[in-house]
Parts: C-alpha cells; sequence; structure tokens
C-alpha cells in the first residue's frame, strides 16, 4: 500500500499527471488573458515525451556528475514533498510534528539545485543566472517563511496537518491569516520564477539563466521539476490558507482541492499576466522593504490575538 | 573589487533580445555594466554600390528594401531627391497619398516599438497586445498599397496608386480604433507600477549629449531637443498639416516611450487632417527616364529619426552616387554613454529604445588586419589571389579543375 501510495497515487505519477495539467492550465490562461489561443491540453506532455528522444549535451567544461546529478535532485526533493502536505483530509500521507519545516527545506532545495546546475555548466549565461537565482532566494525565503510561521504560531502547531485541522474547526480564524496568504502568494512567484521574478531565467538578458546548457532529458526533468514545484506550492498555500470543506464527503473534497489550486494557478497566470519583469535589485528590495515587514505584521498580529483568544 | 572580477558577456551576434544581428561585448561587476562595445556589420548588402549599376527607379525598389520597417522612409527620400535634380512638380494629390502612407508607417513602426519594449522588459502581454492592434494598420497598408511593408508605393514624380472613397471612409474607422487603443497604452504608461519601475531612470542621455553625438529622432525629443525635420524643414504636405512636436524632458526610456506615444496620437490627427483635406487631381506626374546632371540632399523625419539622402546624377539613366545615411547609425553611438553604469538587465531595454535597426546602418566594411591596421587597398586580382591561397591552405585547390574546364572548353 505505501509503495502504490509513493509511486501512483498521491505520489509520483498522480502529481506529475497533475503538474503537467497544472503547467497546460497556466499557459492555456495565460495566452487567453494575451488574447491568444494557446497550447492543446496535451502540450506539455508532448513536451517533454519530445525533450526525452533528444540526446544529452553535456558541455566540455561542466562538471558531468553535478550537471546530471542535479535535475534528479530537484524532482525528487519536490515529489518527496507532497508526502507532507494533507491534500484533501486533514492528514497528510505522512505526518509528523514539526513537518512544516521539513517542507519549507524542501521546497528550497529546487532553488539550489538551478544554482548548483547553473554553477557549473561553466556557461557565462547559467552563471550569472545562477547567481541571480540565489540572491532571489535570499530575498522571498524569509518572506515565505515568516508568513507561512504566522498562521502556525495561532494553531500551536508545526505540522501542516494539524494546521489544516486546526483551521477547518475554527473557519471564523482563516480570514486573519489574509495578509500572511497575499504575501506567501508573492513569496511563491518568486520560488517559481514567474514573472514578475521570472529574473534568474530573463530570456532578453540571459538567453535561459540556468537552463542556457541544459537540453535533451535533463531539461525535461528540470521543468517536470518546475511544474511539481508549482503544484507543491499551491497544494501548500491551499493547507494552509484556504482549509475550506474539508468535512464534506471524500469525492467532494478531492474536487474542492483540485479547484483550490486551479484557483491559485490562476491567480499566478493573472499575475504574470499583468506585470513587467522587476531587476535584481528592485526585487531584493521590494522583498525585504514591502513583503518580509508585511509578513512580520502578521505575525504581530497572530500573536496578539492568540493572547486574546486564550 | 579587482579586475579579475570583471566578467565579459558576449552578447549577439544572434540573441533573442533582437531581431538582428549586432555584438555587443558587456564588462560586468556583478550585475553593473563597466563597459561595453559594440559591433556591428553583420549585415553589409553593398546597397549603395548597387544603386549605381541601376535605373532610377530600379532604385526606388531596391532602396526600400534597406528596412524591413520603414522602407517607405528611404523611398520616399530618396524619391524627393531625384525630383529636386530633375526639377518634376509632383501634383498634390500625390504629395498627400505620399504623406498618408508615410504617416501610416509611423504608426506600424511606434506600435511594433512598443510591443518590442513591452518583450525587452518581460511584459509580454503589451507586446502581444500592441502587435494585436498594429494588424489593423498592417491591414490598411496592404488594402492602399497592395502590400505589408514594402509597399512599393512611391514613383518618382508620385504614387502608383490612388485611394477610392471606401478606402478613405475605412483609414477614419481604423484611426479611431487605432486612437482609442492608443490611449489606453498612453494610460497604461503613466499606471502600470512594474513598467514604469522598469522604465524611468534607466539609459539616461542628457541634453548636452544628445546635442554632442547629434542623437536624432524620438530618443533626442524624450532629452528636451525639440528637433523634428517635419517641422524645421518641411517637406511634402507638413506645412499645411497641424500638428505639435512631441517633446519631454525625462531624458530616460520612459520618456522615449512617453515620445513615441505621444507621437502616435499627433500622427492621428495628421492622418484626419489629409483624408479631410485630400485635393482632387492627378497622383504622378510624368518623369523622364534620364535625369539631368546635378546633385540634391533630402532629409526625412522617419519613425525613428533623421533619415538623409544624397544623390548625384550625371545626366545619363543612372545615378553616379547615393548616399544614405539611416537614423540608426547617429542614435548608435549613443548608446554607448547611456549603458555606462547601467545594470544588466537594462540592457536590452536601452538598446531597444533607440529602435535600433542595423540592418539599415550598414552601409561600409572596412577591412583590419589583426593587429588593427586598416586603410589597406586590395585590387580585383590581388583579393583573387588571397582567396586561391586560402583555400589551398585549407586543402582546397581547384586549379586542377580549372584546367580540366579550360581544355573541355577548347575541345569544344
Amino acid at each position: 500500500m505505501a509503495i502504490i501510495n509513493i509511486l501512483v497515487f498521491p505520489g509520483f505519477l498522480f502529481l506529475v499527471g497533475f503538474a503537467l495539467v497544472g503547467e497546460w492550465l497556466d499557459r492555456k490562461l495565460y495566452a487567453l488573458m494575451q488574447n491568444r489561443v494557446g497550447p492543446p491540453w496535451f502540450q506539455p506532455l508532448a513536451d517533454i515525451i519530445k525533450l526525452s528522444a533528444k540526446e544529452d549535451t553535456i558541455p566540455a567544461q561542466a562538471d558531468r556528475t553535478v550537471f546530471k546529478m542535479m535535475p534528479l535532485v530537484a524532482l525528487a526533493a519536490t515529489v518527496v514533498t507532497i508526502l507532507y502536505i494533507p491534500l484533501w483530509n486533514t492528514r497528510a500521507l505522512n505526518s509528523f510534528s514539526g513537518d512544516l519545516v521539513v517542507v519549507m527545506y524542501l521546497l528550497t532545495i529546487p532553488t539550489l539545485t538551478f544554482f548548483l546546475g547553473g554553477w557549473f555548466s561553466r556557461s557565462l549565461y547559467s552563471m550569472v543566472g545562477a547567481a541571480r537565482a540565489l540572491t532571489q532566494l535570499f530575498a522571498y525565503e524569509i518572506p515565505l517563511l515568516l508568513s507561512l510561521l504566522a498562521p502556525a504560531m495561532l494553531a500551536n502547531s508545526w505540522s501542516i496537518s494539524e494546521i489544516a485541522a486546526f483551521y477547518s474547526q475554527r473557519l471564523y480564524l482563516v480570514p486573519v491569516n489574509i495578509i500572511g496568504f497575499m504575501c506567501a502568494m508573492i513569496a511563491l512567484l518568486g520560488k517559481l520564477e514567474r514573472v514578475p521574478f521570472d529574473i534568474p531565467e530573463a530570456e532578453t538578458e540571459i538567453v535561459a539563466g540556468t537552463f542556457t546548457e541544459y537540453g535533451g532529458r535533463l531539461l525535461a526533468l528540470f521543468r517536470l521539476c518546475v511544474d511539481v514545484e508549482m503544484i507543491v506550492g499551491a497544494s501548500l498555500i491551499a493547507a494552509i490558507f484556504l482549509p475550506f470543506g474539508l468535512g464534506l464527503p471524500a469525492w467532494l473534497v478531492f474536487v474542492l482541492y483540485l479547484l483550490k489550486v486551479e484557483a491559485i494557478i490562476f491567480l499566478i497566470s493573472f499575475l504574470r499576466t499583468i506585470m513587467a519583469r522587476l531587476r535584481i535589485d528592485q526585487m531584493v528590495n521590494f522583498c525585504w522593504t514591502i513583503l518580509a515587514p508585511l509578513a512580520f505584521l502578521q505575525l504581530v498580529i497572530n500573536l496578539i490575538l492568540k493572547g486574546v483568544v486564550q | 573589487m579587482s579586475d579579475q572580477d570583471v566578467v565579459k558577456i558576449p552578447l549577439g551576434p544572434q540573441h533573442p533580445a533582437l531581431k538582428e544581428p549586432g555584438n555587443f561585448t558587456l564588462s560586468l561587476k556583478g550585475e553593473l555594466i563597466t563597459e561595453m562595445g559594440i559591433r556591428l556589420g553583420y549585415n553589409h548588402r553593398g546597397i549603395e554600390k548597387a544603386c549605381e549599376q541601376r535605373s532610377y527607379l530600379n532604385d526606388l525598389y531596391l532602396l526600400e528594401r534597406i528596412c524591413g520597417i520603414c522602407s517607405h522612409s528611404h523611398s520616399t527620400a530618396y524619391v524627393q531627391a531625384v525630383e529636386e535634380i530633375a526639377g518634376i512638380q509632383v501634383p498634390p494629390r500625390g504629395l498627400y497619398l505620399r504623406t498618408l502612407i508615410a504617416e501610416l508607417e509611423r504608426v506600424h513602426s511606434h506600435l511594433l516599438w512598443l510591443g518590442v519594449a513591452g518583450h525587452e522588459i518581460g511584459f509580454d502581454t503589451l507586446l502581444m497586445y500592441s502587435w494585436r492592434d498594429r494588424e489593423v494598420v498592417m491591414d490598411l497598408l496592404a488594402a492602399l498599397t497592395g502590400n505589408r511593408v514594402n509597399y512599393g508605393y512611391n514613383t518618382i514624380g508620385g504614387v502608383r496608386r490612388d485611394v477610392t472613397d471606401e478606402q478613405k471612409a475605412d483609414v477614419l474607422k481604423a484611426t479611431d480604433i487605432l486612437e482609442e487603443r492608443t490611449k489606453y497604452y498612453a494610460h497604461l504608461a503613466g499606471q502600470e507600477l512594474t513598467l514604469t519601475k522598469r522604465l524611468k531612470d534607466v539609459g539616461r542621455l542628457s541634453k548636452e549629449d544628445v546635442l554632442r553625438l547629434g542623437v536624432t529622432g524620438p530618443t533626442a525629443r524624450a532629452s528636451g531637443v525639440k528637433r523634428d525635420i517635419r517641422k524645421d524643414d518641411p517637406y511634402a504636405i507638413y506645412s499645411e498639416l497641424d500638428f505639435d512636436v512631441v517633446s519631454n524632458e525625462h531624458c530616460d526610456v520612459f520618456g522615449r516611450t512617453l515620445v513615441r506615444v505621444g507621437e502616435l496620437l499627433q500622427t492621428y490627427k495628421m492622418i484626419r487632417q489629409m483624408i479631410a483635406q485630400l485635393p482632387d487631381g492627378p497622383i504622378a506626374a510624368k518623369a523622364p527616364r534620364k535625369i539631368p546632371k546635378g546633385q540634391a540632399i533630402s532629409r526625412y523625419e522617419a519613425p525613428r529619426g533623421e533619415d538623409f539622402h544624397f544623390v548625384r546624377g550625371n545626366g545619363t539613366d543612372k545615378p553616379e552616387r547615393v548616399k544614405v545615411r539611416a537614423p540608426t547609425l547617429v542614435n548608435m553611438q549613443a548608446v554607448a554613454q547611456m549603458m555606462k553604469g547601467g545594470q544588466l538587465a537594462d540592457m536590452p531595454i536601452t538598446l531597444a529604445a533607440i529602435d535600433p535597426c542595423f540592418s539599415c546602418t550598414d552601409r561600409m566594411i572596412e577591412l583590419q588586419d589583426e593587429l588593427g591596421n586598416s586603410g589597406q587597398v586590395y585590387s580585383w586580382s590581388q583579393v583573387r589571389e588571397i582567396g586561391i591561397r586560402h583555400y589551398r591552405e585549407r586543402g582546397i585547390d581547384f586549379s586542377d579543375l580549372s584546367k580540366r574546364l579550360a581544355n573541355w572548353r577548347e575541345r569544344i
């Protein structure tokens, strides 16, 4: 049963399928909002198949081991994360007190692999992209952690499952976290490297940043990793900030979960439709002077509220 | 930081930021640009030389192909110079129609630029929107002239096609749509926060630098230099039209955007005036095949700035010399100045803000040896010998083949 859980449902296969649908949804919505037609539903899968059929080329100067390992590490880290996030009930597949920290840690790994993969590609564009990915990590990681910390404080637990259970029983407390929700959404854009924070892969400046030298199967793995990361990030936000209707029949909760994730994907594509790419210095400034204080404000609000409630 | 921290990044000749070949070597300290080297000349086509071997009318079509965007600008600038030498009076209706196409071309060029600018700063929605709206004017140009870019509308002495009353109505209708959309973009440019953040204080060029470097077009007008050939040295029918020269004192990419959007609104005003005032009569005067001896210069306000043509005739049906100076040539000098101390992320938009057109600019090639010495002149036979030696060194020898070819010819 455990092996099925890990490999098929809700593990690898389901997650990859959902990630591809998520990517299609993102691209289609983005296209529709820009007055374009957009790709057909199977396009993300077709891209993966096409990339998998291509030859792997590794630059002569690159570190072969690191170059090959990084996509695998990135994908493994994001797929494992889903085991700790409650999807359509208040119980995750695997949960213990403190799994929020583990999830945050696991979600940092892809960015680190982008850095290492780009750095060891030894291409100028990759190296600039890698340096930017790491700079960006330091900017959004703190606001993201703070904004997830605030609901956890109020729920008095470090376990995502317990946080979800706490809020689903006290729905009136959900609106309290609205600032944290917004901060987490914006920080998630940074994590996923989407406009306005797609600075590490700004195509008009540094080609594809980290991924410049990647191709074939390795690029397919990286792209899959980014798609899965989007689903995992959206699920995490849905579990903590949108714990609605968890007591309904199982199939209905499942549909509701899909809708929640799709709503978050819609928000992501909407935000990237209406904005231009920021510069790295503007991004860091924004994260430290606006986003981090806002997330901190949420923390203070929840601390005060906790004192009042008790 | 020591000199070892300076990273040199080559951008181009092929790169995704621009659709034309140009090589830019950026010296970077972190994200800051300390120096920029520009290398153009990948697209030399020898058009000026080719002009000397073709008749005046053939040259018109050749010069139109200098640029894929401001094709009408080059052909009009050339045709004006030829008409001046030959002393041809173009009928008023011909001049009006020529100017109408010129202004429609400005609309399509500026909308295209707006989209490119959006793409350079990662705002693809602006690209998709403005290029969708650009289709309106492209369709209009195709309906009026028969083609979307290389219109072939001018001829020596006038234009080649007349407009019908239905087409006039179409022009007015399209102008209304475009004006509404442009007003929306003007509103957007001032409102959208990420847009203004990326455009303001980027690529600064002071008024003094504009005057020193001889910068033209919207780039100069955005630095407070009110220069516009249409106002300063009116050609065609611009002296009869009522319009303002749009300029501002921003001195940055934001200012250049505002100038272009403002110019679009002025252009719609001019198009309406031209349609309303369009006189009756012939559209072209008859031009002689042989143009008399003489020389003339012609200046034209292309969408990118001053387009300069010089033509000298020697009494035959072919010009003795045609000289073209596209606006990008002068504006390019300013880019290195704008780039100094800028960020890597601002490089594409700074470059795009002069609306560069490298292919139009490439007029000559200067050969340099390994030491950077130039000025050596090779005769045709010397070039041939160098070529033969070059290939022989690489194991390719045609001498045997050419001997056999000569023998075979003798036998026949």
